[in-house]
């Protein structure tokens, strides 16, 4: 029972950061009917930042005496970098080929994706970066089940981004505006919506997110890698199709899932296979359930 | 009334591509005036309503909005500039709530104490718009939609509201209905209206002017009351 309630404490936290990934994935597709095969470098793009930005704040000693701020600040940069990153990449990348065909925006979103994983291996090196690791040490223990703080720094800062995503998303007059431009770009024109700006908002809110996931993955691994972006983007689109691709809800839950099945299946069934289970669900959701688990039940949650 | 037109139209050319929709437009619409736009299915009408919010590009001729060379504006911009069109089909988001809709034709505005005022008086205009205002666009009826669409492009405020076929598969009290919102639009707020019909007799009897389109081109111009007798107009389009 142990061993179960501490799994599924992991699994919330791996999920929620899937969860987070998913969500660009989800959005993009939802305004602009892209699958951006680049998603997976805005995290792993935001885990170098962040590891850049806190070995800078540790180098001039800042980190001993404010760790609060240091990281807050760190999440922001790497966010906000992210954010400007996919913005351009959007530009370059993807605008001028809106009104070819779907193909070509994909294939240029491949290409997208080597080139940043690319520019990452040569800025950065081919070796892990580590991350400072004495954030957040201690831990909770309950009996069996530990907690680190770092864990609970992490999910509560994935609540926080989520709920503040639906807020934005589904209780605002921009929110609104994204929805509306998903739903018809032509009219949403016609009542004084630019989708270009739009389209721009989608991508920084996306790729801010998975830079935050990318930041924790950095905290919670230890380190990041030029190449990180790749299987967990993977998963997180997985989660997207399993959510329900398009469906913010949908990505939510379907990160959260991921994670679990991962984390259970390599504790209950075996750690060699971690990676594979995201893939078998993706090929089960596809081959049985095409539009995600929630499908059109909740329809109102798209984006 | 000035007698500057607020919109103009000047041999205007546009299209899909290789399919020439629109070849040579011209036509006029004064402050205050309702005209009418009537034509069979596929003569250009809808295009010609696009082609002014900028929807689909002006390939040849001008475009003047009081008194401003609109070709090459942005079509989000052009709400902003008090144009709107209530589109064919009435494009309701259908995934977004009536009130959503309702907020989403004040995207641009600021002014949030008036915008709010503006939606209870869009209720008052249209009482099932108000019982349904938590309801979702697409769950509505073609009435309701069409009534959601006038009262979400009039939440723009709109000078000049072009109308394309508000008639379109409703029945005929509901018809009646919106057409006379569409008069006390006009009447009340002075609003300019331009209305695209394939209801010919219903546009002419709202409007005071109309023009012919087939094929891309205006075929005939006169006062609405003329077309109406007009033997050669009763007989391509009033259906005698
Ligand atoms: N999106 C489009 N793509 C290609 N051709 C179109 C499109 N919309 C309209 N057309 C063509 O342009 C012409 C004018 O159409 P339209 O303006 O919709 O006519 P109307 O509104 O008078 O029925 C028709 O020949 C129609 O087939
Ligand atoms: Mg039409």
């Amino acid at each position: 029972m142990e061993y179960f309630i501490q799994q599924l404490i992991n699994g919330i936290t791996l999920g929620g950061m899937y969860a987070l990934i998913a969500l660009g994935y989800t959005m993009v597709y939802g305004v602009i009917q892209l699958i951006n095969f680049a998603h997976g470098e805005f995290f792993a793009a935001g885990g170098y930042v962040g590891a850049i930005a806190l070995a800078y704040f540790a180098g001039v000693g800042y980190m001993d005496s404010h760790p609060v701020i240091c990281l807050t600040a760190s999440f922001l940069i790497a966010m906000a970098y992210c954010a400007y990153l996919a913005v351009g990449v959007e530009k370059i990348a993807y605008k001028p080929l809106r009104k070819n065909s779907r193909l070509a925006a994909l294939l240029s979103a491949l290409g997208m994706s080597i080139f940043l994983s690319n520019g990452m291996m040569l800025t950065q090196g081919v070796y892990d970066k580590v991350y400072p690791g004495e954030l957040f040490q201690g831990r909770f223990d309950f009996g069996m089940i530990s907690i680190s703080y770092l864990q609970i720094m992490i999910v509560s800062l994935t609540a926080i981004l989520l709920v503040s995503l639906n807020l934005l998303v589904f209780k605002t007059k921009i929110g609104m505006a994204m929805r509306a431009t998903a739903q018809d770009k032509t009219m949403s024109a016609l009542v004084a919506i630019g989708s270009n700006r739009i389209i721009s908002l989608t991508f920084a809110i996306g790729a801010g997110l998975a830079a935050a996931a990318g930041i924790m993955y950095g905290l919670y691994y230890g380190s990041v890698k030029y190449d990180m972006g790749f299987i967990p983007g993977i998963k997180a689109f997985s989660a997207a199709v399993l959510g329900g691709i398009g469906n913010i809800t949908g990505a939510m839950i379907g990160g959260l899932i991921i994670g679990m099945v991962e984390i259970f299946g390599a504790g209950y069934i075996s750690g060699e296979y971690k990676d594979v289970f995201a893939f078998i669900i993706l090929i089960g959701v596809l081959y049985f359930k095409p539009n995600g688990i929630m499908g059109e039940n909740i329809d109102d949650t798209r984006v | 009334m000035s007698d500057q037109p607020i919109l103009e139209l000047k041999n205007v050319h546009s299209g899909y591509g290789s399919i020439k929709a629109l070849k040579g437009i011209s036509l006029k619409v004064m402050p205050g005036e309702i005209v009418a736009i009537i034509g069979a299915n596929g003569a250009g009408k809808s295009t010609t309503l696009m082609t002014i919010c900028g929807i689909v590009p002006v390939e040849k001729g001008e475009i003047y909005y009081q008194g401003k060379l609109i070709n090459r504006v942005s079509p989000e911009k052009l709400p902003t500039m008090g144009l709107c069109q209530v589109p064919e089909g009435r494009r309701i988001f259908p995934r977004l709530s009536v009130e959503e809709n309702l907020i989403l034709g004040a995207f641009h505005r600021e002014d949030k104490d008036q915008i709010a005022k503006d939606i209870r008086h869009s209720y008052e205009l249209f009482p099932i718009l108000g019982e349904r205002s938590r309801q979702h666009g697409g769950t509505l009826s073609g009435g309701e939609q069409q009534m959601l669409a006038i009262a979400r492009a009039l939440m723009t405020k709109p000078k000049v509201l072009l109308l394309d076929e508000p008639s379109l598969g409703l029945a005929p009290i509901i018809i009646q209905q919106i057409f006379k919102i569409i008069a006390d639009i006009n009447r009340e707020e002075g609003t300019t209206i331009l209305l695209v019909e394939q209801n010919a007799n219903l546009a002419l009897q709202a409007a005071s002017r109309g023009y012919v389109v087939e094929t891309g081109e205006i075929t005939l111009e006169d006062k609405a009351s003329s077309l109406l007798t007009n033997p050669k107009i009763r007989e391509a389009y009033l259906g005698e």
